[in-house]
């Protein structure tokens, strides 16, 4: 393994054992996701309006403000004790510090996403048994390319004032194009329709997160360095 | 081998160094002693690398990989335990023999009692001393002391100063940033005085001895 990816598994590696000991950023953003779901929930008018038509949206949506809670907790972990001065003073790539970020913001949210699925399920009583894997890849292609923005962005904001309140500002203008794109494909495999119409979305959702992982790891050096 | 040439950094209309220039052979010992505010803190994180200076040039031997650096905080992660610190930061060395190497350390500075605690319940003192450790993991060849005797009591200080001889006689690079005459002079190979972002005297230390360095000090930061 090379030593780009050996170091940024060992920061994964160890944000993901501290998440797993405070459990404070899962918890919390489990707990969102549920009130979220509750909220539409409950406010929505079951009678005006098919579900199928709104299902696609409000999956996108808790999704993305979960995903918006879980990143802003990413860089919080590396100013405990300044352990971020620590890191840039390591011999390490700033680009393994990036990946390593990435790879456990990917785990993180992904686990989120997980356990919020079948709660969707749950409250909208939409059946996806039939899409699961198709379900899987979309949601995995759409969260690659916002959680690699985001992490990105998390790096910038968090030694400004209100990080919390600069990340949505700065992130949620770069991830309209994700988040259509995986509204219309969503909705798409909701009502039934064969995948083929819903691989041009695919496609440009893979685009998108190749271009953003690329740009992402080149641009991050810049966002820590004094 | 560590030189830093013409350091000139400013905060606002405050020049927190200006125009320090030094160089330190391995095996030297620089002890800054310094008032609150003179810039020693700013000049360790330019050395280190921390922050750029707005002029002037650092060169250290070996790069990053040769410093070791204890600042005010202790960069180590509270939920994992003084090993799994020790490991994690020894990991992004690439130290070979890791788990060794963290179990000598602990030994050496009184952890190996705590090697399983998380940071989170340490006190001030052992809290210290991890960061010690952590600083030394990789066994760098330049150490960036600032204020390294914060929170240890009188046999842990005492330890770490017998450590930080050790690593001097074997060649390596210290430099220790302190307020306190006390606690750095009997370590010094050489000493500076700065004062607000100058170096005001800069001398080997001779066989000067802690009363003597502390009533020049008191001359060259104006409390006489």
């Amino acid at each position: 393994m090379s030593d780009l990816l050996r170091h940024a598994w060992a920061l994964a590696r160890k944000d993901l054992v501290i998440e797993l000991r405070s459990r404070t950023a899962f918890v919390s953003t489990l707990v969102f996701t549920v009130l979220v779901l509750i909220v539409f929930n409950f406010g929505r008018d079951p009678t005006a309006t098919a579900v199928l038509d709104l299902a696609p949206g409000i999956l996108c949506v808790t999704y993305t403000f979960a995903a918006m809670l879980a990143l802003n907790r990413a860089f919080q972990l590396e100013l405990e004790n300044q352990a971020l001065e620590g890191l840039l003073l390591t011999p390490i790539s700033r680009r393994s510090i990036y990946l390593g970020k990435l790879i456990a913001n990917l785990a993180f949210v992904g686990l989120v996403e997980a356990v919020g699925l079948p709660l969707f399920v749950v409250f909208f009583n939409v059946p996806v048994g039939h899409v699961l894997p198709a379900l899987a890849g979309l949601i995995a292609l759409s969260t690659v390319g916002f959680v690699a923005v985001g992490t990105l962005f998390s790096a910038m904001v968090i030694r400004t004032r209100f990080a919390e309140l600069m990340l949505p500002v700065l992130q949620l203008p770069f991830s309209i194009p994700p988040l259509v794109l995986a509204v219309l494909a969503t909705a798409k495999l909701f009502t039934g329709r064969p995948l083929d119409e819903s691989l041009g979305y695919l496609k440009l959702l893979a685009a998108y997160d190749i271009v953003f992982i690329g740009l992402s790891t080149l641009l991050f050096p810049a966002t820590v360095e004094e | 081998m560590l030189r830093a040439e013409a350091l000139r950094h400013a905060f606002g209309p405050v020049w927190a160094l200006d125009g320090i220039t030094f160089t330190l052979q391995p095996g030297q010992t620089l002890v800054i002693f310094g008032p609150n505010g003179a810039g020693k803190t700013t000049l360790l994180k330019a050395l280190a690398g921390l922050i750029r200076p707005s002029s002037g040039s650092v060169q250290i031997d070996g790069g990053r990989r040769a410093i070791g650096w204890i600042g005010h905080q202790t960069h180590l992660y509270n939920h994992l335990t003084v090993r799994e610190n020790l490991l994690f930061w020894a990991s992004l060395y690439d130290v070979s023999d890791r788990e060794r190497r963290a179990d000598r350390l602990m030994a050496q500075l009184g952890l190996a009692d705590h090697a399983d605690q998380p940071v989170l319940a340490l006190s001030r003192g052992l809290a210290q001393r991890a960061t010690i450790a952590r600083a030394l993991v990789h066994e760098p060849t330049v150490l960036l002391l600032d204020e390294p005797f914060t929170g240890l009591d009188l046999a842990a200080a005492d330890g770490f100063r017998s450590l930080l001889a050790e690593y001097a006689a074997a060649g390596r690079s210290v430099v220790i940033a302190t307020h306190n005459v006390e606690e750095g002079a009997e370590l010094a190979s050489e000493i500076a005085f700065q004062v607000r972002g100058k170096f005001v005297e800069h001398a080997p230390r001779g066989r000067r001895g802690a009363a003597e360095i502390a009533a020049a000090y008191r001359r060259a930061v104006g409390h006489v």
